[in-house]
């Protein structure tokens, strides 16, 4: 009976060995080891053995059961592992195909860098003041001290509203939004005002009747020019990086004394000299300026206690500018081939 | 202002290259938009002799000459010009030059003759007989100019000058000037700056023999000054002056032309001459026109007068338009034998009004409204005079008339160091600051900074400041942090609108900007009856097309405008969206009040109209991919929930009288959105009709949604509410019920019946067709039930779906066998 038994577990590895399937591997153990099993059949046997044989042969009876058992499972984990690496193998995909894309819109090139300046400005404790597009010629013109027959009028193709006598008018700057401003709140102020503007400019590439500005306002005890500066410095280097360098002009607005325009280093030669910025290493930027004491008059602010400063950024500009567009038209034809670039 | 560099050399001498120049001027504060340096088109031309000319063996009409230009031996040329002579002057352009308009001259053979050259015309070197008036047009030009043989072309005819072009900004007139930019350039490189005294010898005579001059309004005529120039020769300026002018842009004419734009250009007044023949009675009136008096002016148009109008008048008629420009007679002519001159003070606004009112500009009108000097109209007349004299132009008598009511009291600001240093944020000392103030003209006494009389700009402490700042250098000031406390926040309108524009672009919305104006034809484009408000629109009176004329009262139509230029770019889809403004008369009239004076002049005024509405709104629209009404009303159901807007109700926009976009969308396609009876936004499909007028040859959906509506609607908490701890029960339900019932009424019937159990109803299947009687329609439901006290038990659940049952009857809608 030993003999048999070693030739059962002998014949059990080497049936396993060549194994290959795991439905195989059930049929096998109840070939050895089920109930109708080789093995049982053995051990029905030993009712045969002498006292002294039985417990010897028991013994090793239920080894090579156990052996036969620990190959079985061995087994299994094998070709199971097998076959999970075949399926793997099988499952594998061209990762190179495009991913599937949930709707998701953009927002108009002209928002996402207003969003980006008004974040800085908030970071900086600007809140944010809306005004009328369509405003009275006091607020645009003569609260700034442009009173009738300025010649700086002549500047700004003003369109006017009918059935008004000229005193109704589409705003021409921003810069209307600081007499709002002041007219309604007392110093300290801190304001910035995006919105829209009008003249009456026909459309090219660099021109358009309707444009954005960002305009700025500061008004406190003790500001001066040097803060200014410092503050269109902070944006622009938050806007375009450290490397940027502003340079401050003499200019005239008749809202602002002094006044200034600011250029900035090109942003394709940095400062070099270039076609983009003709030669000149600089590309204006903005206007600024000190806000006239007789404007903070006529807003009921004492320009003797209070000083400050104003600035208005051109948005289409700025826009242009960051995504090397060239024309201007392509940001009021809202192609969507042009809008999902941004 | 085109700045001639010779020309500045005379009053300083300012010894640095052109670009470093403009650069400087422009960080002082006189723009330099660009130079231009005359001749610069010219390479290699040089003046020659002629040596001898001799007949060309192989043609009759070309000679050969021999050519002294400096080199060791003469050079031969030929040409077809027959004006040249043995011993002439010529300009020659050598192997290898260049001429105006990219012309290249190289050695060749004409008819087999070597020619190493070119002799050249006036015309090939850019120039016209008014620039050399002795040369001749058609032929070579004969250089008369003092010059030696092998010089460069350009210093031999003086076609050298550099000139600079300024931007000047309205409040600096004085700087429109030859000596204004010279007072700049002096003050910008601390350089001396010297500008002579003019004056003149004169004949003797008695100008009141000649000349009575009168000004009767003295308010707009502050100063009248006039001369008598006796037997004039009327004839070219020389070249010196013909260079200058034409380096400043201006055309010469005339000895007596020249003259009144070269002190024009130099001091920066304009000047008149008059032929005294034209000026009847010798009388010169400074008055108001009489109404409906009339005047052909100098461009030949006959102009009609107001009586607020200034005229120069003659004993009869004006004769000029006083600062604008004069009338057909008053000009110099060939014969002229007596000229008068003119130099007067206008007044700015006066100039200007009348200027605007009949619409005629002139070089005098525009320097004239912004302001000359009020104490300089005697020293260009002196200017002037010395300038005749010194061109031989005629003999000026010594005497002149001066009517002065100027009246001047020049202009004062106290000086304050400190307050200058505390405004610019800088240290700069008060000597520094008084040194640059000299350097442009200012004087300070006993504590006061006083202005130039050409300095009408200045008026406060912050002029000043300016002044000390851009010869500081505006870079030269520091750049301090920002200081005090950074406080600061969105409104709630901001915030709302930052989320619905987040809300919109991740419902995949484009977001697109159009204009606010638009044509009135837009109207009729989406089908508005005649009586339809939102045809009242606010209206520009001078727009620049009629396509940009009145300003929106409807969203809608920019945006069909922009679907239908995408849809014609082939663009498939689009899912657009814009977040702007309508704009709607106001309905009442605001008051008109005058309140306090301004500052800086003038009435504090408030107006008898008042300002337009400015509503904002949310536009949307679609096309293309899976757009359609469902898609659109799904994406604004997604924005409503977003904002915390629930309940809301869908009715007919057929039926609605609020929005008049209704007649854009197609009647059976288009619904009202509604929150407790307020109006947030009209939706559809867009009439067919509409999309035909468009070309937009698809199905395309729009919604205009109420900002303000939509704010108020707004739930702004959100509260949690518990997980629940049971498990839901959920039955589905198919039913059959006539076509024409909305489903809506379904619903609120289904949970009306359903009561406090009711979690959810979700409509999965509406089927019309086979298997279903006509006229009427499959809906499916699944309802979802649960109670937060336990498990919903079956008698629950099937009570209350016998309930709905019964409710559903009541409307006609059947369980479906």
């Amino acid at each position: 009976m030993k003999e048999q038994l070693e030739k059962i577990e002998a014949q059990a590895k080497q049936e396993l060995e060549s194994c290959t399937e795991i439905k195989a591997l059930d049929d096998l153990r109840i070939r050895f080891l089920g109930k109708k099993g080789e093995l049982t059949a053995i051990l029905k046997q030993m009712g045969k053995l002498s006292a002294e044989e039985r417990p010897v042969i028991g013994q090793l009876a239920n080894q090579v059961r156990a052996d036969i058992e620990e190959a079985l499972r061995n087994k299994l984990e094998a070709l199971k592992a097998e076959e999970q690496e075949a399926k793997i193998r099988e499952e594998s995909i061209d990762i190179t195909l495009p991913g599937k894309h949930a709707p998701f819109g953009k927002l108009h090139p002209l928002t996402k860098v207003e969003n980006e300046i008004r974040e800085i400005f908030m970071g900086m404790g600007f809140d944010i003041a809306d005004g009328p597009e369509i405003d009275d010629d006091y607020h645009v013109f003569e609260a700034l001290n442009l009173p009738p027959d300025h010649p700086a009028r002549d500047t700004q193709d003003t369109f006017y509203i009918e059935g008004t006598d000229e005193t109704i008018l589409l705003r021409t700057q921003t810069s209307s939004v600081q007499v709002h401003v002041m007219e309604n709140q007392t110093p300290p102020i801190r304001i910035i005002s995006p919105g829209r503007v009008f003249r009456s400019d026909a459309v090219d590439a660099t021109h358009s009747p309707l444009f954005h500005q960002i305009e700025g306002l500061v008004i406190d005890k003790g500001i001066t020019m040097s803060d200014l500066k410092g503050t269109l410095d902070m944006l622009m280097k938050k806007l375009y990086g450290n490397d940027c360098k502003l340079r401050f002009r003499p200019h005239h607005f008749p809202f602002t004394e002094p006044s200034c325009e600011v250029d900035i280093s090109c942003f394709n030669c940095g400062g070099k000299g270039c076609s983009m910025c003709k030669d000149e290493g600089y590309i204006e930027l903005l206007g600024a300026g000190m806000v006239h004491p007789k404007v903070l008059e006529n807003c009921g602010i004492d320009s003797n206690v209070y000083s400050g400063f104003a600035f208005g950024l051109g948005l289409e500009r700025m826009v242009m500018g960051r995504y090397d567009i060239n024309d201007l038209r392509l940001l009021y034809e809202n192609d969507v081939r042009f809008l999902e670039q941004f | 202002m085109n700045l001639s560099m010779k020309w500045l050399s005379d009053y300083v001498n300012v010894d640095v290259p052109i670009k470093e120049y403009c650069h400087a001027l422009t960080m002082s504060g006189s723009k330099v938009e660009g130079y231009e340096t005359e001749g610069k088109e010219i390479s290699n031309v040089v003046v020659g002799k002629i040596l001898s000319v001799v007949p060309h063996e192989n043609s009759d009409h070309l000679v050969v000459c021999q050519v002294e230009v400096g080199k060791e031996s003469p050079i031969q040329i030929v040409t077809g010009a027959s004006n040249v002579n043995t011993g002439d002057i010529v300009p020659v352009a050598l192997d290898g030059s260049t001429l105006p308009g990219g012309i290249k001259i190289k050695r060749g053979k004409l008819r087999g003759v070597e020619s190493n050259g070119m002799l050249c015309s006036l015309g090939e070197l850019g120039l016209d007989k008014k620039d050399f008036p002795y040369a001749i047009e058609d032929g070579i030009f004969i250089i008369q100019e003092p010059c030696r043989i092998g010089q460069d072309i350009q210093s031999a005819i003086g076609l050298d000058d550099t000139s600079v072009e300024f931007e000047i900004t309205s409040n600096r007139p004085d700087c429109l000037s030859v000596t204004g930019l010279a007072r700049e350039t002096a003050a910008t490189f601390d350089l001396p700056l010297h500008i002579p005294v003019p004056s003149f010898k004169g004949v003797d005579g008695d100008i009141d023999q000649y000349l009575k001059v009168d000004i009767h309004n003295t308010e707009k005529c502050r100063r009248y000054c006039a001369g008598i120039v006796k037997n004039v020769k009327i004839c070219p300026s020389p070249r010196w002056m013909r260079e200058r002018l034409r380096a400043s842009g201006v055309r010469p004419i005339n000895n007596f032309v020249d003259i009144t734009n070269y002190v024009m250009l130099e001091y920066g007044q304009p000047m008149h001459a008059f032929d005294l023949r034209y000026v009847d009675g010798a009388h010169i009136n400074v008055r108001n026109a009489a109404k409906g008096e009339k005047i052909m002016t100098l461009d030949g148009i006959e102009r009609e007068l107001s009586e607020d109008m200034l005229v120069i008048a003659d004993a009869n008629k004006p004769v000029a338009v006083a600062g604008v420009m004069g009338g057909e007679y008053s000009g110099i002519m060939d014969d002229t034998t007596t000229v008068v001159f003119e130099s007067a003070y206008f007044e700015p606004t006066q100039v200007r009004r009348t200027s605007k009112a009949l619409k005629l500009k002139s070089d005098a009108s525009s320097r004239y409204e912004k302001g000359v000097d009020p104490l300089i109209s005697m020293v260009c007349l002196k200017r002037a005079f010395q300038l005749v004299e010194e061109l031989g132009a005629g003999e000026v008598i010594r005497t002149v008339i001066d009517c002065d009511h100027t009246d001047y009291i020049p202009s004062e600001v106290e000086f304050n160091p400190a307050w200058i240093n505390s405004f610019l944020g800088t240290n700069i000392s008060s000597a520094t600051m008084t040194e640059y103030l000299k350097r442009l003209d200012f004087s300070i006494e006993n504590g006061k900074v006083i202005a130039p009389s050409f300095r009408i700009d200045i008026g406060c402490k912050a002029d000043i400041a300016e002044e000390i700042a851009r010869i500081y250098g505006y870079n030269n000031i520091p750049s301090s942090d920002f200081r005090g406390v950074a406080k600061a926040e969105f409104t709630a309108e901001q915030k709302f609108i930052r989320t619905l524009r987040n809300t919109v672009v991740s419902l995949g919305g484009y977001e697109i900007a159009t204009y606010s104006f638009v044509s009135p034809k837009y109207f009729d484009r989406i089908r508005l009856p005649e009586n339809s408000k939102l045809r009242n629109a606010v209206k520009i009176v001078n727009p620049l097309g009629e396509d940009t004329s009145v300003m929106r009262t409807t969203t809608i139509p920019s945006m069909l405008d922009v679907l239908s230029f995408n849809y014609n770019n082939r663009n498939e889809k689009a899912c657009l969206f814009e977040i702007s403004k309508e704009y709607i008369p106001a309905e009442k009239e605001k008051a008109y009040i005058n309140g306090d004076t301004l500052a800086s002049g003038g009435t504090k005024h408030r107006y008898a109209y008042s300002l337009p509405d400015e509503p904002q709104k949310l536009t949307l629209g679609m096309y293309g991919g899976d757009a359609d009404f469902y898609t659109m009303k799904g994406m604004i159901e997604q924005i409503l929930e977003e904002l915390g807007i629930n309940d809301v109700e869908y009715v007919r926009a057929a039926d609605c009288e609020v929005f008049d976009e209704k007649y854009a969308l197609h009647p059976g396609r288009s619904a009202v959105i509604l929150k407790d009876g307020v109006h947030l936004g009209i939706m559809g499909e867009v009439h067919p009709e509409v999309q035909n007028t468009y070309k937009l040859g698809i199905k395309t959906y729009a919604a205009k949604l109420n900002i303000n509506e939509l704010m108020s609607a707004a739930s702004g908490r959100i509260t949690y509410k518990p997980l629940p701890k049971f498990p839901a029960t959920t039955r589905d339900l198919s039913l059959i019920c006539n076509d024409n019932l909305p489903v809506a009424e379904l619903e609120k019937a289904i949970k009306g019946a359903v009561g406090k159990i009711l979690e959810k109803v979700t409509l999965f299947d509406v089927y019309k067709g086979k298997q279903i009687e006509d006229g009427k329609k499959s809906v499916s439901y699944s309802i979802s039930m649960r109670s937060h006290e336990g498990t919903l038990t079956d008698e629950q659940a099937d009570g209350a779906m016998k309930r709905v049952l019964k409710a559903l009857s009541a409307l006609g809608a059947e369980l479906r066998g």
